[in-house]
């Protein structure tokens, strides 16, 4: 019974670590790579999942195709939003303390606005697969959380193909390393870093679509992600994408065996607590050299 | 904006004798319950601007550093039945040694992983607190006021003078940092830590008494909240709005004086009582973050900035 049940939740774990890194996708390129400490990353995913839920509950969409088909719209809004951050902070050099309260400030601004809009309940999506399972043996595997996992699973490697094969992903991985060189290879480092936000604020149209299809979202939700978010970048070595998708499988399945054998109230604390020990025993990550 | 020595102290005591006499003729107890409000807010901003505004490094985990001060007079409250002084002291240390904690952890790294951390220990502490049956929990503690309120007519009356000695005291600290020696130290780690440290500014030691002295102030303006609000649950310990007053405050303000804080706690905290009574809390919520993102792009000195530079264009003339 004991070893089923940890299966089980290994199992679990692992779904919910691949829903993870999705959600850490894009605070993987704006904190690792661009190091922009978008500390509001979470709650532009609760957006995603409000947006999730107004789509359905209006035009009965699937949850997952909204949040594909509102990725050029989340980009645009990404896009834009490096522009405000690049005129009033970074190109002042204010970044460091005015940069991290602006962050602050919006992400207190879009949770109170989602509260005043649609108050503190939760809110959930309606699709067939919701509430179906699988069974293999004693294993089950619930379909709200295989279709995150795989979701998440095509949109990461999507990203990663994206970053590693083109012109302009590459830039983006260069332009934290040296901005002078990547100057000189012809590319404007502050529209490389603004298509990277715009990339990184689209995957939060999708990762939000996935919360909301896991379980029930409301605005608050997004600050229990902030720890486990920045615990699995800064794991993972900040900005790489295969350390992004280890740390999350790794925190996913921590969560998840603490949920099953102390109870849920305790879960939340473990993104936070292995964020706390990270910085303070390997602040450079699970693979990265001091 | 150095008051010289001679000029804020009888300040200090002509407004704790104003707050003395405002007992004495105010009877709309309501007067106390906002003044109270706002003078913790005063005490959380001037907290925070001790790190935030004179080293550069921000807290995000304010909520967390004032619950260990209120959960402490929870704690000790229910196991000895301490007097209020005893129980703050208590709080002051207990805030203090999770302040020196969080500094020791991470103010060896960039600023930034600092930020996290304190997010992530008001996280980690509120988890402890939901699940800590002895101070009830999830669904929190009743607090009995005392039957005792010395010579005010109320206990509102008593708390109201006590937060505000307290008040009085912390700008006298922050006036204190921000204008000795060790001030100096603390501007020059804000302005270039890695120059500071090669002219021999011991940082890391100033970085450590700074989040010490920030911790320890949060937590005294945290123990005598459980018996303002009588009732403390984690939710309403650990509001994310006193993180963001706790920010938003001194970056109104402005973050390089120790007045700054004060007069953006006065302003924003006395607009937020008016709002939450007029319109709704809701929208005092909004009302906060907007003002924080807008003085942060568009007037990053805050107001005390605004107010110097107003000065200078007119000496000009």
């Amino acid at each position: 019974m004991g070893l089923e049940l940890f299966l089980n939740a290994v199992v679990a774990g692992i779904l919910l670590g691949g829903f993870y890194a999705a959600v850490a996708l894009g605070l993987s390129i704006t904190f690792g790579q661009l190091d922009i400490v978008n500390i509001a990353h979470p709650a532009f995913v609760i957006i995603g999942s409000y947006t999730a839920f107004i789509m359905n509950e209006h035009f009965g969409l699937d949850p997952l195709l909204i949040g594909v088909l509102f990725t050029p719209i989340f980009f645009i809004f990404g896009m834009g939003l490096y522009r405000f951050y690049y005129v009033s902070f970074e190109r002042t050099g204010q970044e460091s303390l005015s940069g991290l309260a602006f962050f602050f400030g919006i992400m207190f601004i879009i949770e109170v606005i989602l509260i005043l809009a649609y108050g503190v309940d939760y809110r959930l999506v309606e699709a067939d697969y919701i509430g179906e399972t699988i069974h293999f043996g004693f294993i089950s595997i619930p379909f709200r959380m295989l279709v995150p996992f795989l979701a998440a699973a095509g949109m990461t490697g999507a990203v990663y193909l994206y970053l590693s094969k083109t012109f302009t992903g590459r830039a983006i991985l260069a332009v934290a390393q040296d901005r002078l060189a990547l100057q000189l290879m012809g590319a404007d480092p502050v529209k490389i870093k603004q298509i990277a936000l715009g990339i990184a604020i689209a995957t939060t149209a999708i990762a939000g679509a996935l919360l909301i299809i896991i379980g029930p979202v409301e605005p608050s939700v997004g600050r229990l992600y902030i720890g486990r978010v920045f615990a699995i970048v800064i794991l993972g070595g900040m900005g790489s994408i295969s350390g992004t998708i280890t740390a999350a499988l790794m925190i996913g399945i921590v969560e998840s065996i603490v949920a099953t054998f102390y109870g849920p109230s305790w879960a939340p604390a473990v993104g936070f607590s292995i964020l706390l020990l990270t910085l303070a025993f390997r602040p450079q990550g699970l693979f990265g050299r001091a | 904006m150095k008051a010289p020595l001679l000029t804020f102290w009888p300040c200090a005591i002509a407004i704790f004798a104003a707050g003395f006499i405002f007992t004495l003729i105010a009877d709309n107890e309501f007067y106390f319950f906002a003044s109270y409000v706002v003078l913790q807010a005063v005490i959380m901003a001037t907290a925070w601007n001790i790190l935030g505004g004179f080293t550069g490094y921000v807290n995000f985990g304010s909520a967390g550093f004032f619950a260990v001060g209120a959960y402490t007079t929870i704690a000790l409250n229910k196991a000895f039945g301490l007097p209020l002084p005893f129980l703050i002291l208590a709080a002051a240390i207990c805030s203090g040694i999770v302040g020196l904690a969080a500094g020791y952890l991470t103010l060896r790294l960039k600023g930034v992983y600092f930020a996290i951390a304190t997010l992530a220990m008001s996280i980690v502490f509120e988890t402890i607190a939901n699940n800590w049956e002895y101070v009830g929990g999830a669904s929190g503690a009743y607090i009995l006021t005392p039957d005792d309120s010395l010579f005010f007519d109320s206990y509102i009356e008593l708390l109201f003078m006590l937060i505000l000695t307290l008040a009085i005291g912390s700008a006298a600290v922050a006036r204190y940092m921000s204008s000795s020696r060790m001030g100096r130290g603390l501007a020059a780690i804000r302005d270039d830590e890695v120059a500071a440290e090669c002219n021999g500014v011991p940082t890391l030691k100033l970085k450590l008494i700074s989040a010490s002295v920030m911790g320890a102030m949060m937590g005294v303006a945290g123990a005598p909240y459980p018996f303002f609000v009588t009732y403390v649950d984690p939710v309403s310990a650990f509001n994310l709005l006193i993180a963001v007053n706790a920010i938003a405050m001194p970056m109104i303000g402005g973050t390089a004086s120790w007045i700054g804080p004060i007069i953006g706690a006065l302003l924003v905290g006395g607009a937020q009582e008016i709002i939450t009574v007029t319109i709704s809390s809701e929208m005092n919520l909004l009302v906060v973050g907007v003002m924080l993102v807008a003085f942060i792009t568009l007037a990053p000195k805050g107001i005390v900035g605004l107010y110097q530079d107003y000065r200078k264009k007119r000496r000009r003339q």
